[in-house]
């Protein structure tokens, strides 16, 4: 375990991102390593995974034979928990756009040895979200009727309805960032198939496409690559704001607020990039990555989770303003109850797991600990969850007419799906990483080669400038060849 | 005449850029850079500009998926809406135009990405079936300079990359 502890003042090299004097070949061999024999706690995390999806198993089977009452869905508590998870996991799914689209254009290139399980986790949380409007239907046999098709059984989608608008916009999300996903790995399916044997060769050659790494193959895969993210990036918002729509077209009070969808979109970034930590922390040690996901980049995706929960904090709070300078009774009433009705306890966990714990990621001591963000972003994701939660169930319990106030909590059958939907994601997001190479070689080569020939640059700089502080380091920077740790490709 | 491909391996750039510009040189006549080919486990920015202006008409693929997205998803759903006139509409059009844009611009997107990827598999010509010289090194960690040529200028070229250092050379049909 002495890969966690990490607490100590790093060296100069540890302060980099990755080291650049890794071999080129080494990266190739760590990663296809990987693939082969991850650690043991990969394989208790995929027991525990079926573990839980053994609890939605049995509680979906019950809810099947019994129906939605027994999951305590009923008037006015329609939605429950199952809406609830669903926004959540949907939220979860902006983590790969923003790690992969957003700082792809920008040019921010430490993120390139954690994209590739950011977008992977796009892609199964969008598999995981999707599960719930079908099982929140209870009769799930009826399930494609909320698909909007030509209808030939007298029931008509309504095209002004959010949730219809979700139908089209989900699915496309889904639909563009596997393909993104899959776009992306090609080169290093490509290193994959090189290497295997026997029907996997076959199997990963297929879906190399016959890459060979050619300048044709590489130019024209940049630009694609480049075209798909800024597609990605207006979808992922609006994704988002069509579920606050969902919400904010009602009229029902505590949902009907004009903010509601940047501060989902807001909370789904936050949520995405704490999943991103926790996700890190986890792989860094299934696969021994310790060389790829460093302590640097953590702390980078730290500081832009902090960010992006500063910001979610100050749209919560605009949010009770709006209510509390609106001045209409039944919000404001929703509001003080929220505070201290009987959902207050889950309300006031909301706050601080999403407001005031996010400061300890702006503490670089906290920082660096990787047990300290792996409980911080569990909790911070925690706090997300009971966000959505409580955007839905207080209103739900105290809207416009009294006669409709009621509280109802959850029963065992709502819990153990959720439990379940945590295992399903797990499920999928481990096997992928034992599939497909969970770090983008070929990214992490063009990241070290970058960051090399700028540093030749800037020494070549120095070495003008100060001759005589650059000593040894002069040779080096004349021929890029004779540098000590030269990875594989130098020169140029 | 019937062109043959030859691919030599190097172990780093300086020595592949070298060879491109002794071909750019026409240091074996007859031989030009419309010839050549570079493969590398990176894309390299300086090699690629050594190659000369080689234009990606991806982002034509792209503007024909969101035209196609946005005229044939508006088309879709008005007609689908259209069908729907028994439908109770509550003094509201029968094709609601708010909506309509936003569904048209999930659609816009969608065909776009569906299109991108066509545009890649063609202009980058995956999925072709002939066989290429190739090496899984080029996958790791050395870069491959791949001409197709005259069988009369396959010896030339051989003798270049050799004195460039080629640390092997591959030919189409031999292993």
């Amino acid at each position: 375990m002495n890969n966690l502890n990490t607490n100590a003042a790093l060296t100069p090299e540890q302060e980099k991102d990755i080291n650049e004097d890794i071999r080129w070949a080494k990266i190739n061999e760590d990663v296809l390593h990987s693939m082969e024999s991850p650690r043991g706690a990969y394989w208790l995390s995929i027991i525990v995974c079926l573990a839980l999806l053994s609890l939605a198993v049995i509680a979906e089977i019950h809810q099947y034979l019994y129906g939605l009452g027994e999951a305590n869905l009923n008037w006015p508590h329609m939605w429950g928990l199952y809406i609830a998870t669903f926004i959540f996991w949907i939220g979860m799914s902006h983590s790969g756009t923003l790690l992969s689209a957003i700082l792809h254009i920008i040019h921010a290139d430490w993120r390139k040895p954690i994209y590739r399980f950011a977008e992977a986790m796009t892609t199964f949380t969008l598999l995981t979200a999707m599960l719930f409007p079908v099982i929140h239907l209870g009769r799930v046999w009826n399930m494609y009727w909320v698909l909007p098709y030509f209808s030939d059984r007298g029931i008509w989608p309504n095209f002004r309805s959010p949730l219809l608008w979700d139908a089209f916009a989900i699915s496309t999300y889904l639909t563009s960032s596997a393909l993104f996903l899959f776009m992306g790995s090609i080169p290093d399916l490509a290193i994959v198939r090189d290497s295997a044997r026997g029907w996997r060769k076959k199997l990963y050659a297929v879906l190399a496409l016959g890459w060979r790494g050619d300048d044709r193959q590489w130019r024209n895969f940049r630009v694609a690559y480049l075209v798909l993210a800024c597609f990605l990036i207006p979808l992922a918002v609006s994704v988002h704001s069509i579920v606050a729509s969902d919400f904010a077209m009602s009229i029902m009070p505590g949902w009907h607020i004009t903010s509601f969808p940047p501060y989902f979109v807001a909370g789904a970034l936050y949520s995405g990039c704490a999943g991103i930590i926790t996700l890190f922390v986890l792989l860094r040690y299934f696969f021994r990555f310790e060389a790829y996901m460093t302590i640097p980049i953590l702390e980078k995706t730290c500081k832009l989770t902090f960010a992006i929960g500063m910001v979610w904090t100050y749209l919560t709070f605009i949010e009770f303003a709006s209510v509390w300078y609106g001045h209409n009774a039944v919000d404001k009433e929703l509001l003080l109850s929220k505070f201290s009705g009987p959902y207050s306890i889950w309300f006031w966990q909301m706050l601080f797991c999403g407001s005031v714990l996010p400061f300890m990621l702006a503490v670089e001591r906290f920082r660096r600990s990787i047990p300290i963000m792996f409980v911080v972003s569990i909790l911070l994701n925690y706090g997300m969850w009971l966000e959505r939660w409580m955007i839905v169930a207080p209103t739900l319990s105290q809207g416009y007419e009294p006669f409709a106030f009621h509280v109802i909590f959850p029963s065992w059958v709502q819990w153990f799906i959720v439990a379940g939907s945590f295992g399903w994601f797990g499920l999928l997001f481990l096997i992928f990483v034992k599939v497909i190479p969970s770090v983008s070689m070929y990214e992490v080569k063009e990241m070290i080669y970058h960051r090399r020939h700028l540093a030749h640059k800037d020494l070549s700089t120095v070495m003008h400038s100060r001759s005589a502080s650059a000593g040894g380091n002069a040779a080096a920077a004349a021929d890029p060849r004779r540098t000590p740790g030269t990875p594989g490709l130098e020169g140029a | 005449m019937k062109k043959k491909r030859i691919l030599a391996l190097y172990s780093n750039f300086a020595e592949a850029m070298a060879v491109i510009s002794d071909v750019r040189d026409h240091k074996v006549a007859g031989v030009s850079l419309d010839d050549v080919t570079v493969i590398s486990p990176i894309e390299h920015p300086e090699l690629v500009e050594l190659l000369g202006d080689r234009p990606s008409h991806i982002r034509k693929f792209t503007l024909s998926g969101a035209i196609t997205g946005i005229t044939l998803g508006f088309t879709w759903i008005a007609a689908a809406q259209a069908n729907f006139l028994v439908q109770p509409q509550g003094g509201k059009p029968v094709i609601p135009l708010p909506s309509n844009f936003v569904l048209t611009y999930e659609l816009m997107i969608l065909f776009s990405v569906f299109f991108t990827l066509a545009g890649l598999l063609i202009t980058a010509r995956l999925l072709r079936r002939r066989p290429m010289p190739y090496s899984a090194k080029v996958g790791v960690d050395q870069v491959g300079i791949e001409l197709e040529l005259e069988e009369k200028y396959i010896e030339p070229m051989k003798k270049l990359f050799l004195a460039r250092q080629a640390l092997e050379i591959r030919e189409e049909g031999r292993s």
